[in-house]
């Protein structure tokens, strides 16, 4: 690889019409937020063509944003709770609801993190054919998980109903955990999808680290368990940034088990992960038109 | 007035041969990790190791002035396609600077981005916002993209029942409603049917008249001569010829007839000293020019000297042509019809096969010998060939503005089924029987040219193998 790379930037003269200067330069490059701006028509087309072709292509089509989370929580239901008696904790609501709530976060981090990490090699076809900021390609994958979770939440408001569940105020923040599920999403996409253009292996990575990550994640059991252990245990079990974030859903449903300070570790490793994310896929992406 | 496009020292190095640095899989680069301090050791003094860097692109300055149709032409791998994959940003420079004033849009493959699954419609927004339209823009042009495109009556169809050239059609025709200040266009033009294409170039000699800047990578001679004002000529990864079009144009022609290209002599003898060895392959007109090359109005004779060490009846020899992109066109072998097969002798034999004139199309051909022992084994099997180079001079329609594709180039008959015979041609009494000097006013349409299969983009929630 070379180690030189193209500094570009868009500049409006005073006639009006765009400068566009190419050069190679050296170093971390910038962010480029503003251009990733200019191309948001873009990123809205290829979400909504994911959108799109995802429920085209399955013969149940929206039905699996509710089939997925569904089944899975009727079998964690039998296997966990009824079989192994694991409880919901200090949560006062029913085992389903319970679960259900921590898989709704999971399945929108799992899910855009499967998309988005192998969203670069899956669409070289437009990175050697066509320029946008290559930002747009996994975010327009994290984005179109979106719409399967807002389906697999009516189901979660249905649940509440049956199972007479009265959501608390902080009901409010419940957009803001659902953010960082997709910035934590997004941050390991943008690690794992620049990795995949250089190391084919990520592609075998994925399934397994989403599997592991779900068991280190509290979407089964309640987090209420892990208090028990050593100070130390805990500060590494919060730096996984999904701790926090179901912790957090769970929180602003149900009320109880409020975030403790161990939550700003989560929060600050969401924080950590997206913006290293950020700048390692800035900082590769100058070779992968070369490499893909 | 400054210029459109502004490029200066531009240069773009590639890494080859460095096997060992350029890890694909997580396991190489491990060990290249772990075994980097021991090869330092062995390649003390050296900085770079095996690593071997190739300019494809070197010194390259250019001024492109505003409303200029810039052509740029050269063999393929002179590195037309790399300047314009560093002007359209989809890779970086190593080295230079340019600067582009206006615009930009780019057209490096038609149909970018189109999925099988999606309609017509659809893909004509989708494709639109890749090309770099607003959705306002799209949908003002929609219409116009629709009837240009000739499908109106399949907008609602998903493109994987299209055929291939509704396909093409239809991703042209979004590409030709690309409205920037400054187009960079790639060969573009190779797909579709005829017709097709020449109601493209007439919508980018459109785009050319109206004072917009464009940039044309190109082969097509025609195409550079009827929409460029400018042409320059990159060989080897530098400017050569700056110019006018006819006379960049015909100045390359010229150094292509000189035949540069053609590669006429195997690199070994091939096969067993103890069975069969082929020891020279020659390539050779109807004037006994062996250098080429060729022109198609002449034929043009394979000659295979063969050495055999013990004669044998099962013993065949042989070539396979192949078209310059490793497509077999024909593999022909001395066991034909019984009556006409070739003897073999022990001792030293030169086998002819004349390959009829008019047969090939304008281009680079192979022909990669071959021998075996019939129902036995390989002694040659078609790994080593030589080259030779095809230049079309045995039509010139007045309607043929560009030449055909494919690799044929037989001139074939028309008749219709309302009882009329195939029309005389007045040339043909001069006494040329095997070639018609008429273009026929219908064309074949051309085989084995399908356009690329346009590669889908991996759905998400598919993920795509590694290629």
């Amino acid at each position: 690889m070379t180690d030189v790379a193209a500094e570009t930037q868009r500049t409006s003269s005073a006639l009006g019409s765009v400068t566009t200067v190419i050069e190679p330069s050296k170093g971390w490059a910038k962010l480029g937020l503003k251009e990733l701006w200019q191309f948001r028509e873009l990123l809205y087309f290829l979400t909504w063509k994911n959108v799109l072709i995802r429920y085209k292509q399955a013969i149940l089509g929206v039905a699996w944003a509710v089939l997925n989370p569904v089944i899975t929580m009727i079998v964690f239901t039998v296997i966990f709770n009824k079989l192994l008696h694991v409880g919901t904790g200090k949560y006062d609501v029913a085992y389903p609801v319970f679960v259900y709530a921590g898989l709704l976060p999971w399945n929108l981090f799992s899910g855009s993190l499967a998309s988005a990490g192998t969203s670069l090699v899956g669409n070289s076809n437009l990175i050697t054919k066509v320029y946008f900021p290559r930002l747009v390609i996994p975010s327009s994958a994290v984005l179109s998980a979106i719409p399967d979770f807002l389906i697999s939440f009516v189901v979660l408001v249905v649940l509440m109903f049956a199972y007479h569940v009265v959501p608390t105020w902080q009901v409010v923040l419940l957009p803001f955990f659902t953010l960082l599920a997709l910035l934590t999403a997004m941050g390991v996409a943008l690690w794992l999808s620049a990795l995949y253009v250089l190391y084919r292996d990520v592609q075998y990575i994925i399934p397994f680290l989403v599997q592991i990550w779900m068991y280190i994640s509290p979407v089964m059991y309640s987090t209420e368990r892990i208090s028990k252990a050593p100070g130390w245990a805990q500060v590494i079990y919060n730096l996984n940034p999904m701790t926090g974030v179901i912790g957090g859903f769970r929180w602003a449903l149900f009320g109880e088990q409020a975030p403790s300070s161990l939550f700003w570790i989560s929060a600050a490793m969401v924080v950590v992960v997206f913006v290293s994310g950020l700048y390692y896929f800035r900082r590769m992406e100058r070779v992968f038109a070369d490499l893909v | 007035m400054s210029a459109a496009i502004s490029i200066s020292g531009l240069g773009k190095r590639y890494m080859i041969g460095a096997k060992q640095e350029r890890a694909d899989t997580l396991r190489d680069a491990i060990t290249n990790v772990v075994g980097r301090p021991i090869r330092r050791l062995r390649h003390a003094g050296s900085s770079t190791g095996h690593v071997t860097h190739m300019w494809a692109l070197r010194d390259v300055s250019l001024d492109v002035e505003p409303g200029q149709v810039i052509g740029v032409i050269g063999r393929n791998g002179a590195g037309k396609s790399t300047l314009l994959k560093i002007l359209t940003r989809i890779t970086e420079p190593t080295e230079g600077r340019i600067e582009i004033r206006g615009r930009v849009g780019s057209l490096l493959e038609v149909g970018t981005g189109f999925h099988q699954e999606l309609s017509g419609r659809e893909n004509i927004y989708l494709n639109g916002a890749i090309l770099g339209m607003t959705r306002n823009e799209i949908g003002s042009k929609f219409d116009d993209i629709v009837e240009f495109s000739e499908i109106a009556e399949f907008l609602d169809t998903p493109v994987k029942r299209y055929s291939t050239g509704m396909y093409v059609r239809l991703a042209f025709a979004v590409a030709a409603h690309l409205e920037p200040e400054i187009l960079l266009v790639d060969e573009v033009l190779s797909v579709g049917d005829v017709a097709f294409q020449r109601k493209c170039l007439g919508q980018m000699g459109q785009i050319a008249g109206s004072g917009r800047t464009v940039f044309l990578v190109s082969h097509n001679m025609g195409a550079v001569r009827g929409l460029c004002t400018r042409v320059v000529e990159i060989e080897g990864g530098r400017l050569v010829a700056d110019g006018p079009p006819e006379e960049i144009v015909n100045a390359y022609i010229a150094k292509q007839l000189a035949g540069a290209g053609s590669v006429l002599e195997l690199p070994r003898p091939l096969g067993k000293s103890d069975e069969l060895l082929i020891t020279a392959v020659r390539v050779v007109d109807d004037q006994g020019n062996t250098t080429g090359p060729f022109h198609s109005s002449s034929s043009i004779t394979i000659e295979i000297d063969v050495d055999i060490a013990r004669t044998s009846a099962s013993y065949q020899v042989g070539f396979d042509l192949l078209s310059s992109g490793g497509i077999v066109l024909r593999s022909w072998h001395t066991d034909g019809p019984v009556d006409d097969w070739a003897p073999l002798e022990e001792g030293h034999n030169t086998l002819r096969c004349v390959l009829p004139a008019g047969l090939l199309n304008a281009g680079s051909y192979a022909v990669a010998p071959r021998a075996d022992a019939y129902r036995s084994h390989w002694i040659v099997n078609g790994d080593e060939a030589v080259w030779f180079d095809v230049v079309k001079d045995h039509l010139d329609s007045p309607f043929s503005w560009v030449t055909n594709p494919g690799p044929l180039a037989m001139l074939l008959d028309w008749g219709s089924a309302n009882g009329h015979e195939p029309p005389a041609d007045p040339r043909r009494s001069d006494g040329e029987p095997e070639l018609t000097l008429r273009e026929p006013e219908l064309k074949l349409r051309e085989s084995g040219v399908e356009p690329e299969p346009l590669p889908e983009p991996g759905a998400v929630d598919a993920p795509t193998p590694p290629s």
